[in-house]
């Protein structure tokens, strides 16, 4: 297998977010030059500093120009998309460009501006087609609502169990988000109020889904060699693994909607990458994808976090809250901080960043981090149960002896 | 003369009980119910459900040498909606495809001259009956299709009923009208008429009788069809038909089904008539046009699946009159804040066309996996190009998870998403039709149907939805 990773040879020296929310008053561009002051200011740098950029959004921009426009470079800047990936993959490139030598200091920036459409929820792009899929006009909540009966099925969880199983995750995404400044929610909410919320699709009522909103986040990286240069508490890349399915979930019969076949597998290659042979003990913190309720628990699974058919128990025990074994989101996660697409998975890694360098709030600092539990976990998901991309990264304070 | 090969009719699963209607504008009464088709559902959709039922064996429908579409309520002018129904069957590209549009008179025409023509024709009567609210047409018509394949008898595919006669009447006479994008017909009153109608239907079909050499008397089926009520009640009296002859005209159950009503009606005879049996067929407007057949022993093995009585008896409670409305675009909804759906584009609707209109899967000729939508990569050995064309059009499925969308914007909400595993291999995840939340459950058996799914900046699209088992049934046990 060709596929070796840069464990160790690469390190983030500083980072952005801005606050996520319905930003009618800010534009993209606002939010960008927001999150690459934020980074360039936390590693003691400004932006002439930086040699390459890569650019992650979905639909807020063409074009490293859509960058370079609005901070006067002239600067190589990629603008990349995969999906809800699309922040990670930015991330992804940028450790690459430098651990390959071709750059020295590289930034990855992701920026999303959903509320200027007018529509609720999320319109894609499109493409010129025939017409001939047979989803129509179905959302995405209808899609990933398939995983809930598939999952109460094969695991005989009872449907009223399932659903507070799910609102669980509801609340203590918002019980985190409610600790969080830069969150779009931040009110606790109650598990009655979860559970009796109008329903969207299938058994997923309003509290099940995540937001729409505004945002951007931005990292800048260097070979860990120089880290010291920029900080004393540099975070070093372990693993950067992404997978990007063959679809088949969808048009064959073997699928069952219990799992994402890319993410485990997408998982497995992180963890070789790392090192990590027992995820559920060597992880600090995991920021998931939780674009919806049952997503989150399936991830549980498929990170290797909960033994197969399990992870419900472990949510209603709260292994995964805030004071738990493995806090999950503890950012509050798309669900409370909000999703917009570009910017989420380096609104992760900023979370990872806090933690781990112990920069967190009081009130959201997780206290799981140990000599042997010392890595942190962001993990995007882009598409839909069936047919999806998945990226998992894996970063220490530590380099590996 | 040709014969008739086989048939089949095609009434959506919706109703409008008249009394809904009545009810709604602050009247009293409304008898029976009409066809109402679907949100999804069109002349052109409506034409292939029906060509489907009649051409259920993959020899006859390769023996198909032209198609007559005809209606009084086409989906599209300047463009053939022939072709779709063509294209929706998979039949060999050779083949003429025609329209035959513009009123009832249009399917009688398309049946007297398929009977004439040395080819095997398939003629497909489709309609949709709309009115102003209040009126008679709405109340009183219905929406349905039915399909005849004629030709000449040959020993592997027989006649099952024999043209004997045919003798028609023309005459211009201002009785019915609509200028194209009207919403509804304009009819003059309704005595006016009677008298030239109905004196015309009992002329064609005495000489249609004489020519064939049966007596009114004699006759086993009289079918009289037409949108001038009064009119089509005289021929039997006016012609000496004992009125027991007369076939049960469907009216009140369904609706009069306009261009389609004489197939309709026609296709339930045809359901439950013994060999040698004599049907005359009126239809009466701007004239009149009659058909004469005698029934053949092949007919007892060659009757439609799904027969019209059950496609009436299944039919489904009343829909709100609102709802109708809704559906038929007289009542202008509040749209949701989505996009507007994306209608599709000419190119690759034309390259994709074996998949989109007559949903043909690939088979990988390597490791047997089935595939939809169809790619050049076997998703199961990866083979490239090794792929052969297999249609799902009657193959059956049972569903394996289900989910209902509630946001999603559909004239008809919520939309029921469902995943299908075929017989045989294969699953496609789409939306589930003619259904409840209630038959949207795993272990749900569903069969492919042909759908307009929206109608985007003035395009049709066609594609196909799931729906619950009709066509594809299992026969009963000890059914012939």
């Amino acid at each position: 297998m060709g596929s070796h990773g840069i464990r160790d040879r690469v390190a983030i020296i500083g980072m952005g977010c801005t606050p996520f929310g319905e930003h009618w008053g800010r534009s993209a561009d606002d939010l960008l030059v927001d999150s690459t002051q934020a980074a360039v200011e936390s590693a003691g740098m400004t932006l002439d500093d930086v040699d390459a950029f890569w650019f992650g959004t979905q639909a807020s921009g063409v074009s490293g120009l859509s960058l370079s426009r609005v901070l006067r470079l002239n600067k190589p800047v990629t603008r990349l998309e995969n999906m809800c990936a699309t922040g990670s993959e930015s991330l992804r490139n940028a450790c690459y460009a430098v651990a390959s030598g071709a750059y020295d200091v590289a930034m990855a920036v992701g920026v999303e501006k959903l509320k200027d459409s007018g529509y609720s929820g999320l319109a894609g792009t499109t493409i010129p087609a025939a017409g001939d899929d047979g989803r129509g006009e179905a959302t995405a909540p209808a899609n990933f609502s398939l995983l809930a009966p598939a999952y109460a099925k094969r695991y005989g969880v009872e449907a009223a169990e399932l659903k507070r199983v799910l609102a669980r995750i509801a609340w203590k995404n918002h019980m985190n988000g409610a600790r969080n400044p830069r969150a779009q929610f931040r009110k606790e909410v109650p598990m009655e109020k979860i559970i009796s919320a109008p329903l969207v699709a299938g058994m997923l009522g309003v509290f099940d889904c995540s937001g729409v909103s505004d945002g951007s986040a931005a990292a800048i990286v260097v070979r860990a060699e120089d880290a010291p240069r920029y900080t004393d508490k540099p975070l070093y890349i372990k693993a950067l693994s992404f997978v990007a399915g063959a679809a088949d979930g969808v048009s064959s019969p073997g699928y069952d909607f219990t799992t994402f076949p890319e993410v485990v597998a997408c998982a497995e290659e992180a963890y070789r990458q790392a090192g990590v042979s027992d995820p559920r003990e060597e992880i600090a913190m995991a920021e998931v994808h939780d674009c919806f309720t049952p997503t989150e628990l399936v991830l549980m699974e498929d990170l290797g976090f909960s033994e197969r058919g399990q992870a419900w128990k472990d949510v209603e025990a709260g292994v995964f809250d805030l004071d738990g074994t493995l806090p999950v989101n503890p950012d509050g996660g798309l669900k409370a901080f909000g999703h917009p697409i570009g910017a989420s998975g380096l609104r992760m890694m900023y979370e990872a960043w806090l933690q781990l360098r112990g920069e967190a709030p009081a009130q959201r600092r997780i206290g799981s981090l140990t000599s042997t539990r010392r890595l942190a976990m962001t993990h995007n998901l882009g598409g839909g149960p069936g047919e999806c991309v998945s990226f998992v990264g894996l970063v220490g304070a530590e380099p590996d002896a | 003369m040709a014969g008739l090969l086989s048939y089949g009719a095609y009434l959506p699963c919706h109703r409008l009980d008249r009394s809904e209607i009545a009810a709604v504008l602050g009247e009293s009464g409304g008898v029976g119910a009409r066809a109402v088709a679907g949100y999804d559902e069109d002349t052109t959709s409506m034409a292939v459900e029906a060509a489907r039922a009649a051409l259920m064996s993959a020899t006859t429908r390769g023996r198909v040498q032209q198609v007559l579409l005809a209606s009084a309520t086409p989906a599209y002018l300047d463009k053939t909606n022939a072709t779709l129904v063509h294209a929706a069957l998979g039949l060999a590209s050779q083949v003429l495809a025609v329209d035959m549009i513009g009123s009832v008179r249009s399917g009688a025409g398309a049946l007297a001259l398929a009977a004439q023509s040395g080819q095997r024709s398939l003629v497909v009567l489709s309609d949709l009956r709309i009115g102003l609210p209040g009126g008679s047409d709405e109340r009183d018509g219905g929406d349905g299709a039915a399909a005849f394949l004629l030709g000449p008898d040959t020993a592997d595919l027989p006649m099952i009923a024999e043209v004997l006669a045919q003798d028609a009447v023309s005459d211009e006479v201002l009785e019915r009208w609509r200028l194209p994008g009207a919403v509804a017909s304009r009819v003059w009153e309704e005595r006016f008429a009677e008298d030239i109608y109905g004196p015309q239907a009992a002329q064609a079909l005495t000489a249609a009788l004489e020519r064939a050499g049966v007596r009114p008397e004699e006759l086993d089926h009289l079918v009289v069809a037409g949108l001038h009520a009064r009119a089509c009640r005289s021929v039997p009296a006016a012609v000496g038909v004992p009125a027991a002859r007369v076939a049960a005209d469907l009216t009140r159950e369904v609706g009069n089904c306009g261009t389609a009503h004489p197939g309709l009606v026609l296709a339930d005879v045809l359901d439950r008539a013994g060999p040698g049996e004599t049907i005359a067929v009126v239809t009466v407007g701007d004239g009149a046009s009659v058909l004469v057949l005698r029934t053949t022993a092949a007919l007892a093995a060659v009757r439609q699946p799904h027969p019209v009585r059950d496609q009436i008896a299944e039919g489904r409670p009343s829909l709100r009159y609102a709802t109708y409305l809704t559906w038929r675009g007289l009542l202008t909804r509040e749209p949701p804040r989505r996009p507007d759906p994306e209608p599709p584009y000419a190119p690759p609707a034309h390259r994709r066309s074996g998949w989109k209109h007559a949903l043909l899967a690939a088979v990988c000729t390597k490791c047997g996996t089935r595939q939809m939508p169809p790619g050049r990569v076997c998703l199961s050995c990866h083979s490239v190009d090794a792929q052969r064309e297999e249609s799902m059009e009657q193959v059956a499925g049972t569903v394996v998870s289900s989910t209902v969308d509630r946001l999603a914007f559909s004239p008809s909400p919520p939309i029921l998403l469902v995943v299908v595993d075929f017989d045989g291999g294969g699953r496609l995840r789409c939306e589930l039709t003619d259904a409840t939340e209630a038959d949207a459950v795993i272990g749900s058996r569903v069969e492919m149907t042909f759908r307009r799914t929206v109608t985007a900046r003035g395009i049709h699209n066609y594609f196909w939805k799931a729906r619950p088992l009709r066509l594809l049934r299992p026969a009963p046990a000890g059914a012939s």
